[in-house]
Order: structure tokens, then sequence, then C-alpha cells
């Protein structure tokens, strides 16, 4: 184990890993903005409405990422019009194209995670907003959602961490994130220990900080359901009757 | 319409589709061998085995399948030529099979979700079972294979039948080390037709058939374990 050259790959794997942690934020914005609506129509929708949000889910999880990620980036160069509409300086990029197919794939994973939480929020809430005389839209907005994205933040932490790992994938289409970046100094230096557990640190680190936050949110939105410190009796405090 | 639709590619995808499955099963015996060890090595009495086991699944967990397929594939391979130098053999670069290679990485992974899933299920086991099993007077190895084993493949199912369907989908990575497995064939087939989407997209209608025939055989499996349990 040569630990001079894992210290001297540092740099150039730092910047695979920025171009990482900004493919996994873009994918997961993007993706959680298409799964925000999704995932509301897949709970509450009408069975013509979620037909088709099922196949798209079922598509995306079903299929390998590396399949649809070949298919935005290599398959779509295939057709005419693609290569000649005002898109394509865009298309050709792989990071555009790594981003479209991660997005998608985000989006699929999530709106299930969002649809299983939307199920999960207890029905005596949401009958509660209702004979308060909430309209479908205020019940939707101030208690189903609210209680819904607290639910679905293990699940989607794993998500984010899952999503994480797939980014990886985009080196396949000459990406230069982090796996990439590795890829490329073990061709040169032919010491694939010490580059690729180096970038396997790098990666448990940006797992390990997505955890935390994770783990942050869910401590902060659930002020609720915490004792009050002030109201936590000590024994001395407790009295008895007698 | 069949000739149009593979393009004269369809032999040559079905032995790719096979490959894929054989991969899969392959890592699949693999990793619930070392997920079960590991498994058990975390709910020891040992501290050493604990922690051990405890970094394995940290580590497996926290990075990339693709980055621990080529540590593998790349790794094994200067690894074996360093051996083959050493008991003096000839000064040649060895190379490792991707079969070898990617059925090494996919069961490592495999093993490290399935630890998990393997050592929640053995904590879910009600405590009155095993006493009454001890009760009966039964060995600690009667007790564990008569026991403990079935009642946990209850709990652990549902989630190990996750973790397969992933690991088919993880079979593809495969193809970056050379491996002729679905997903190669069909990156080599687009290269001759050049008609990528085409192919791509029957990669992923076989891969999606692959997927939802196993979470078929996962429900009936589920169903299976659970015959005991009475419904409410």
């Amino acid at each position: 184990m040569d630990v001079s050259l894992m210290i001297d790959s540092v740099p150039r794997l730092l910047e695979g890993a920025v171009v990482t942690l900004k493919l996994l934020l873009l994918t997961e914005i993007i993706g959680f903005v298409f799964a925000l609506p999704l995932g509301i129509l897949y709970a509450n929708g009408s069975r013509a409405v979620r037909a088709p949000i099922y196949g798209f889910v079922y598509f995306f999880r079903g299929t390998p990422l590396l399949v649809q990620i070949f298919i935005v980036y290599y398959g779509l160069a295939q057709f005419e019009a693609v290569r000649h509409s005002l898109l394509w300086p865009w298309l050709r990029q792989p990071f555009v194209c790594a981003l479209i197919a991660c997005a998608l794939h985000s989006a699929a994973y999530t709106t299930n995670i969002l649809r299983g939480a939307i199920q999960a929020v207890p029905a005596g809430e949401v009958e509660a907003a209702r004979a308060c005389g909430m309209s479908a839209f205020q019940v939707q907005r101030l208690i189903v959602l609210p209680v819904a994205l607290r639910l679905m933040l293990p699940a989607y932490s794993n998500q984010a961490i899952g999503m994480l790992k797939g980014t990886s994938l985009a080196s396949t289409i000459t990406l230069m994130e982090l796996t990439g970046v590795a890829n490329t100094i073990v061709a040169s230096t032919f010491s694939p220990y010490e580059i690729f557990i180096m970038a396997a640190l790098i990666y448990l680190a940006i797992t390990l900080v997505i955890t935390r936050c994770f783990k942050f949110a869910e401590y902060a939105l659930s002020k609720h359901q915490r004792p009050l410190a002030s109201a936590a009796a000590t024994p001395e405090q407790v009295r008895h009757a007698d | 319409m069949t000739a149009d639709l593979f393009q004269g590619w369809g032999t040559q995808l079905f032995w790719g589709t096979m490959v894929t499955l054989k991969v899969a099963f392959l890592s699949l015996l693999a990793g619930l061998a070392i997920g079960l060890a590991v498994a058990l090595a975390k709910l020891s009495s040992s501290r050493l085995l604990r922690v051990a086991g405890d970094v394995y699944t940290t580590c497996i967990r926290g990075t990339p399948e693709l980055l621990i397929i080529l540590l593998v594939y790349f790794g094994s391979t200067v690894a074996l030529s360093a051996a083959l130098r050493r008991i003096g053999g000839p000064d040649t670069h060895f190379e490792m099979p991707a079969l070898g290679a990617g059925v090494l990485a996919l069961s490592l992974v495999f093993g490290g979700y399935a630890a998990e899933i393997f050592r929640g299920a053995f904590l879910a086991i009600p405590a009155g079972q095993i006493e009454a099993a001890r009760a009966f007077g039964m060995r600690p190895a009667t007790l564990f294979i008569h026991i403990r084993l079935p009642l946990m493949w209850r709990y652990a199912l549902p989630a190990l039948g996750n973790i397969w369907i992933s690991l088919i989908k993880n079979t593809s990575l495969i193809s970056i080390v050379g491996l002729e497995e679905l997903m190669r064939v069909s990156y080599v087939a687009t290269s001759v037709t050049r008609s990528p989407f085409h192919f791509y997209v029957l990669a992923a209608v076989i891969y999606l058939t692959l997927t939802i025939a196993n979470s078929l055989i996962i429900d009936m499996l589920e169903t299976r374990a659970n015959r005991g349990v009475r419904r409410v």
C-alpha cells in the first residue's frame, strides 16, 4: 500500500467529488419537483390517473439505472429529429444526459415513497381536518403533506444514498465524477487498491454527511413528539397524594 | 416481425440473458452465505467480531457497487499477478476473469445488505419460541436449524426480495469490465446495427421482465413462508 500515492490523489479525487455532489444535488431537486405532484396523484387519483404513474414508477424501478443512462446518452442520438433540434448542444453533454436519467430514476423512487407516506398519514387526522370544514386542498396542504413529508424522511434518506451511489454510473458515459476520476488515475498508475479505496472513503464520508443531515431533519421536525424539558418531572418534584 | 425486432441478435441476447441470470444466482448463493456469517458475527458475544461486522456492512453499503466491482476486478488482477511472480511463475500479466470478479463483487455487496436484514430478522424472533425450544431440551445446533432459521426466514423474506431485485439490476454493471452479459451484448449490437435506442430499450424490457417475474416468485415464497401464520 503506497500511502503517498493515496495522499497525492486526493486533490483530483475531490474535484471529482464536487461533480458527483453537483449531479446528486440537481438530481434530488429535480426528482423531488417531479415526484411531489406524481406522488399526490398516485395516492389520491382515480384509476385512470394512477395507471400511467404506476407504469412510470414500475419501469424506472424495474430496470437498471445503467440502461436508463445509456438510453438517454446513446439512444436519443439515434433520432435525426433529436440531433437537429435546438436541445442537441445540451443533449450531447454527458452531464446533462446523466442528470436526465438520474432525475427521472430518482423521481420514480420518490413518487413511490411519497405515496406510501401519504397513505400512512393517520385517517383520524384527515377526518378531523374535514370535520373542521377544511377544503380538500387545505387538507392536503395543511395536514396530509406536512405529516407525509416527515414520515417519508427515513425512506427518502435511503433513496438519497442510493442515488449517490447511482451517480457513479455517470462515469460510464465519460463524465469525470469521483468514480470516473478514480478510474482514470488507476489507468495511468495501475495501483487500483490505493486509488479505489481512497475514492470509497470519500463516498463513505459523503454518505455519513447525508445520513446526519436527514437525522437532524427528522429530529427538527418531530418537536411536537418530544417531551417538554420544563414539563419533565424529576423524582423529587413528584409529590404523592398521601 | 420477430426478426425485425431483434435484427438478427436474438440468439446473442438470449445467451446474454442466461449469463445475467447465472451471475445473479451465483452471487445470490455466495451472498446469502456471506450475509448469514456476517449477521451471526454482528450478533455474537465477541466484541471484535461485532465491530468487524459493523465495519463491513457500513463500508459495503456506503460505497457504489460500480466502485466495488472496479476494485475487485483491477485489484484481484494486480494481486494475482503479484502472487504468481512470488511463487516463481512467469512474469506475465494475469487477468482475473470478468465472471469471477463480478460474482465476487456482487456477492460482497449482497452479503453486506443481507447481513443487516438477517440481523434484524434474528432479533425479531419472539423470545418465547426460543424458550419453548430450550424447554423441549433442544441442543443449540438443533435449535438454530429447526427454530431460528425457519422463523428468521419468514421475517427476512420481504426485504431479501428487494435486494434480490437490486442484485439482478446490478449485474448490468459487470458489463463495464467486459463480461458478455445482456448489457454488453446490447452494447455490441448497437455498435454494429447503429440503433442504440432500439437495443437499449429492448434490454430494458428484458430486465423488466426478469424483475417482474422474480417479484412474482418472491410473493409465492412469502405466501409459503407464512403458511403457519394465522390470518385474522
